[in-house]
């Protein structure tokens, strides 16, 4: 099972290595994103101080859904879904790859715009590992639900309209969550951080859970 | 195509329970009226605005009983796989966002004298509704971009469990946010309201469920027909495919 998920995760991993979408699109996208709110939020670094953690997060949604798609259309491409199915592996395993494969190049962009909002928003780092591990567990939660949403529409002709209209409301909790847990990080705000990190968790669980229970379903059926 | 003609033109979502049910309904809307507007009397503070309480509340009850059908119907689906239970969540699905909606746009309108604004970030209850809300237009968005019909139902009663599934947390993470409501504690449970106000709450509770229950029976229906007229013209196509090779003289066979 866990050679499977890694064969998944590999393969996608490689994909991407090959055709370099994350590093030539999404990443540039994503500094594009933080570039212009802080055109929107003006030149005051106090307001882009205090809104870097909802900025970063809003942003990070953005990406995942360049990379939801980007992820959804590698299997679509050639019916490789049907092909990894008769290579007999797991629909969990090929769930849980495919989750993997997204959190990494996500979680890769997130490192990058962590440079960004140090340079551009002049955000200060209060703690490191509450920072990382509020990135870490997000970056799962996002995963988990774009991978399954990402099944889910991967056979509807709107797809590129649907995706967003079904994902960016699901992930509001990650939004909220991650922005207070990185407002402490950050030290922007007195809140604590590694609370809003369990709920986090707890998103992460839940939804994960019901993406391995439906993955199966989607994959055969829809 | 006759015949499919035939059978869409005899088709009707009506029959004597539904029209008697909408009578009523009709009857109700008219006493709530009546009662909201001339017989419950003004509150101390909030004055003719309280009146606007006999359709947010019954509203809001119907949102959330709504989508616990869709929830429960989109379950039945992935469990039975019937269609009954496809067409049940989605006719729920259709009927709870026009409810989310009225609850959305009255407690605005309302939200505007009593709170001094039409909308506030910090309002657990009011963030959580638009998510919901949203959710569900995704839904509805997923099934009206068509496809293959179990396709569609199987993709649809996964976005409908998720929306279940994540509404609690949802509500968590919104009231840890904000940490604050303006909302006032259950009207019917609180014991400050007056006795006609009161009354006149109940029946407009009463009125929306027979109105959702009324809705529902002719949405259902109609989901009905069309997945019996998608049937017909399956079947049709598939009679036209086998007259044509019956009149091929190969018989249809490839040379």
């Amino acid at each position: 099972m866990l050679a499977d998920v890694w064969l998944v995760t590999n393969k996608d991993l490689r994909i991407e290595w090959r055709s370099r979408v994350t590093f030539n699109q999404v990443v540039p996208f994503a500094l594009i994103v933080l570039v212009l709110f802080g055109f929107a939020l003006d030149t005051n670094r106090a307001v882009l101080r205090a809104a870097t953690s909802g900025v970063f997060w809003l942003t990070v949604l953005f990406v995942a859904v360049v990379a939801v798609t980007r992820s959804t259309m590698i299997e679509i491409s050639d019916g490789a879904r049907r092909a990894l199915l008769l290579g007999g592996i797991e629909p969990v395993a090929i769930y849980f790859g495919k989750t993997l494969a997204i959190a990494i190049q996500l979680f890769g962009v997130e490192l990058l715009m962590v440079g960004g909002v140090i340079f551009f928003f002049d955000a200060t780092i209060a703690s490191w590992p509450l920072l990382l591990a509020t990135c870490v567990v997000a970056t799962w939660c996002v995963a988990a639900s774009g991978t399954l949403l990402g099944a889910l529409v991967a056979n509807v002709a709107a797809r590129d309209t649907v995706l967003p209209i079904l994902l960016l409301p699901v992930l509001a909790p990650v939004l909220i969550a991650a922005s207070r847990a990185f407002d402490d990080a950050l030290g922007v705000l007195v809140v604590d951080g590694w609370v809003w990190l369990g709920l986090l968790a707890a998103f992460g669980i839940v939804n994960a859970t019901l993406g391995t229970l439906a993955y199966g379903t989607l994959l055969e059926e829809a | 195509m006759k015949n499919i003609a035939t059978s869409v033109d005899a088709a009707t979502t009506k029959s004597r329970a539904t029209q008697i049910l909408g009578f009523v309904v009709l009857f109700g809307v008219l006493a709530l009226i009546l009662l909201g507007f001339f017989a419950a009397p003004e509150d101390d503070e909030q004055r003719d605005a309280v009146r606007m309480i006999f359709v947010h509340v019954p509203s809001a009850f119907l949102t959330y009983a709504a989508f616990s059908v869709t929830a429960a119907g989109s379950l039945m689906w992935l469990w039975k796989r019937s269609r009954w239970w496809d067409i049940v969540a989605h006719s729920a699905a259709e009927i709870g966002v026009i409810f989310c909606g009225l609850t959305l746009f009255t407690g605005s309108v309302w939200g505007r004298p009593t709170w001094n604004t039409y909308w506030d970030w910090g309002d657990v209850r009011l963030v959580t509704t638009l998510i919901l809300f949203l959710m569900m237009v995704g839904y509805l968005a997923l099934r009206a971009a068509g496809g293959e019909e179990n396709a569609v139902a199987t993709r649809a009663a996964v976005v409908g469990l998720l929306a279940a599934v994540n509404i609690p947390i949802i509500n968590r993470s919104v009231e840890w946010w904000a940490n604050r409501t303006l909302h006032q504690r259950s009207s019917l449970t609180d014991g400050n309201l007056e006795d006609l106000t009161l009354f006149t709450l109940v029946v407009g509770i009463v009125v929306w469920v027979l109105f959702f229950v009324w809705a529902m029976i002719h949405r259902f229906r109609i989901g009905w027909l069309e997945h019996q007229l998608r049937d017909i013209e399956l079947q049709a196509a598939i009679a036209g495919r086998r007259a044509e090779t019956a009149n091929d003289p190969t018989g249809g066979s490839l040379p």
